[in-house]
């Protein structure tokens, strides 16, 4: 990690460890936790942290960026940081300035379309957009005759009907029904909206690493101190093995995710090598999620059920997150089509690509 | 944070990628010439002495050592990408690998100079065949249990006792081992094993060997009866053999070996389901080549920090779990997804015989080299666990 990286991580995570430690927010019914929190990533310039100065932001690296969103994952942050940022990302592509304030990307969902009509307003409906309840504008990816297009909505002027997704948390649905953009321009050439579930889903897998990393720490912690059978339960082999499994998931998701982001922070172009980083750590990710929880909680026993412990804070976010930006199940399903459509031999020069 | 595990990633530098291109066109050269044919993993005789040297030529053995010794002075990352090239491309490493992963560094570390100066360069140029003398029939994983003696003698060591599980001895010019020469103390029950170089071929030597489920004849049982060692292929501090066995773990453990042994019937599969898959066909490869992805994306990383000189054993046990369940699991997967392909894909029969040795070798995969078991309480022991 380069030393710049070092300082926003540090940033970040010093504002998590002040305003949103874990068990304070689990206690704290009414959200007020969350206000000084937003401010104060905020004045740390983090929810822009990949617009650039020209236009509202605070122009951080993609490397920078990618390790606040870590950060936010080890402390399943229940803010809009990562929308917001991806938000910003998303409008920069097209040179169009952000404004202030919480925002969140559409669609969320590769499966969904916005459409640009004829006369320059947005028809459509996405699913599952994170945040959108709590965001004063959305950045919005739209297809029409001309290509795809990148707009800046007013999110009073779109219909939301509201949700939550397993760690509760608002996952919303938007109906755009002829809504005028505040701003829109067309997206870069080669810019699709395979490009943003790409980068929607190596921001969700970073965040999964993160939680995961959690899992792995409060774990390790409760089986040092927890006393079952007149000994410390970390001191049984069962115990030791599944947690060491949790380790191994752990480092996976890890792997996987930072892999994807140097591949996009380095990388030039959405060519087949960075779709493989891309997917893989989406789909690689979500696996972890799913086994990785299964054993914090297993270790945790009944204590790990109840609201009152953090450990839902992390697990049932992580096993969220699986779903944004496409499912591990999608992208396998187009991972395995490219893959067979470059045929057998050109596999291993794929995976051997960097 | 209980356990700072690092993968950080690693981008394989540009002269990675010429040398990968050279390995490539060797490989295709050598496949033409009908030295080894890359889709019969299960051939009967995997021991290839003129290819062993042709690598050699190349300088592709040794390539990290110091060039005193025959060596090339390269980084671990490129010998890294020879290293998954040969195995992906199924080539006989079988008399070399041994000698260039794990014997050679163990020499380098801890033999005398006359003895590095007569056996490095000939494991360079892929001359010499190793084998490790670990296992014992009633020690296996309890590595430090071993009874196997060496009795001090005028010049030397007299050993007597038995090795079993050992790949290769019956090819190998040379075995290091791990032999008795004191009784473990109460203090330390790993104390009194000493490692030694041991010269194979030799009178006091019987090789037996034995059949494995694939067919395969690739390990043995060696039985030593008074046979002599000199002091001078004495490796390492007397007694203190289980000081030197840890730090060879993060070389051994984390290499593309460990997860591409049965690759070829993923590659198998793709040309059997052909250009245009079924959802299914597309879900199951996709899972399997983002897994087989994240594991090369670990392995390179474990790569990188060796080559930064740290000793990361507790990543490289991860690697080593990991990568050893998947590549177990592998050809069922395989099979599985392969159930519905068309009678008449071209490779139909080929792709059910290596399903076959893929089954069959699976179980070996999660237990030679450290079973997992063994593996999961080094990485609990990291974890603070133990």
């Amino acid at each position: 990690m380069a030393e710049s990286e070092n300082i926003v991580a540090e940033t970040a995570e010093k504002i998590f460890a002040d305003l949103a430690d874990a068990q304070t927010i689990n206690s704290d019914s009414d959200g007020g936790w969350k206000a000084p929190l937003w401010q104060a990533l905020t004045e740390a310039g983090l929810p822009l942290a990949w617009v650039p100065d020209d236009l509202g932001g605070s122009g951080a690296s993609l490397a920078e960026g990618f390790s606040v969103l870590s950060a936010a994952g080890r402390f399943a942050v229940a803010v809009p940081l990562a929308e917001t940022m991806l938000a910003g990302w998303l409008l920069a592509q097209a040179k169009i300035a952000s404004p202030e304030g919480e925002m969140t990307v559409a669609p969320a969902s590769p499966r969904d379309r916005i459409t640009l009509n004829a006369d320059g307003t947005l028809s459509g409906r996405a699913r599952g957009v994170p945040f959108a309840k709590v965001a004063k504008h959305i950045a919005v990816l739209a297809g029409g005759a001309n290509g795809p297009s990148i707009a800046l909505v007013d999110a009073a002027a779109v219909r939301i009907e509201a949700g939550l997704n397993l760690g509760g948390d608002a996952s919303d649905t938007l109906t755009f029904a002829n809504v005028a953009p505040i701003k829109i321009k067309p997206a870069p050439k080669g810019f699709d909206q395979t490009a943003l579930m790409l980068m929607g889903g190596v921001a969700r897998s970073l965040q999964i690493a993160g939680a995961l990393e959690s899992m792995l720490d409060i774990s390790v912690r409760y089986s040092n101190e927890r006393v079952a059978f007149e000994k410390k339960i970390s001191k049984f082999q069962a115990v030791q093995h599944n947690l060491a499994k949790l380790a191994g998931e752990s480092a996976a998701a890890l792997a996987a995710a930072t892999s994807a982001a140097d591949a996009i922070a380095n990388g030039t172009s959405f060519d087949d090598a960075f779709f493989l980083e891309a997917a893989s750590a989406k789909i690689r990710c979500s696996e972890a999620a799913e086994k990785g929880a299964a054993i914090a909680h297993q270790v945790h026993g009944a204590i790990g059920f109840t609201v009152e412990h953090i450990l839902h804070r992390y697990t049932l976010r992580a096993l969220a997150w699986r779903d944004d930006f496409g499912s591990e199940s999608y992208w396998a399903v187009e991972l395995g089509k490219l893959v067979a459509a470059r045929g057998a031999d050109e596999l291993w020069p794929l995976v051997a690509s960097r | 944070m209980t356990a700072a595990l690092r993968f950080d990633p690693i981008r394989l530098p540009p002269e990675c990628e010429r040398l990968r291109k050279e390995v490539r066109a060797f490989l295709a050269d050598e496949i033409a010439a009908g030295t080894f044919d890359p889709h019969q993993p299960n051939r009967e005789d995997t021991d290839a002495p003129e290819f062993s040297r042709r690598v050699g030529e190349r300088g592709w053995l040794g390539m990290t050592w110091p060039k005193k010794y025959g060596g090339h002075e390269r980084t671990f990352l490129e010998r890294y990408v020879v290293t998954e090239e040969m195995r992906v491309a199924n080539a006989p490493t079988r008399r070399f690998f041994v000698a260039d992963r794990q014997s050679g560094p163990v020499l380098l570390k801890y033999a005398p100079e006359h003895v590095k100066m007569d056996i490095l360069p000939r494991i360079c140029r892929g001359e010499v065949c190793f084998a490790i003398g670990m296992s014992e029939p009633n020690s296996g994983s309890d590595l430090f249990a071993a009874k196997t003696k060496a009795t001090k003698t005028d010049g030397g060591f007299l050993i007597n006792g038995t090795k079993i599980w050992t790949s290769s001895a019956h090819i190998a010019d040379y075995m290091i081992a791990i032999f008795r020469t004191s009784p473990p103390t109460k203090e330390n029950r790993r104390h009194g094993l000493t490692q030694f170089l041991v010269k194979m071929k030799q009178p006091g030597i019987q090789v037996n060997p034995i059949g494995q489920i694939t067919g395969q004849y690739e390990f043995n049982e060696v039985v030593f009866t008074d046979y002599f060692v000199p002091d001078d292929h004495m490796l390492g501090e007397i007694d203190g053999a289980w000081k030197q066995a840890t730090s060879e773990l993060a070389y051994e453990r984390s290499g593309p070996e460990r997860f591409l042994e049965t690759y070829y019937v993923l590659t198998e599969l793709v040309r059997a389901v052909g250009n245009n898959p079924d959802t299914r066909s597309a879900e199951g490869i996709g899972r399997l080549v983002a897994q087989l992805h994240t594991m090369r994306r670990m392995s390179v990383s474990v790569a990188g920090m060796l080559q930064a000189g740290k000793e990361p054993v507790v990543e490289a046990s991860i690697v080593k779990d990991i990568g050893t369940v998947w590549e177990q699991q592998l050809p069922h997967r395989v099979r599985d997804l392969a159930a519905f392909v068309e009678e008449n894909a071209t490779n139909r029969e080929t792709l059910e015989n290596q399903l076959s040795f893929a089954i069959k070798t699976a179980p070996k995969l999660t237990i030679q080299g450290g079973t997992t078991e063994v593996l999961r309480g080094i990485i609990a022991r990291g974890l603070g666990l133990r």
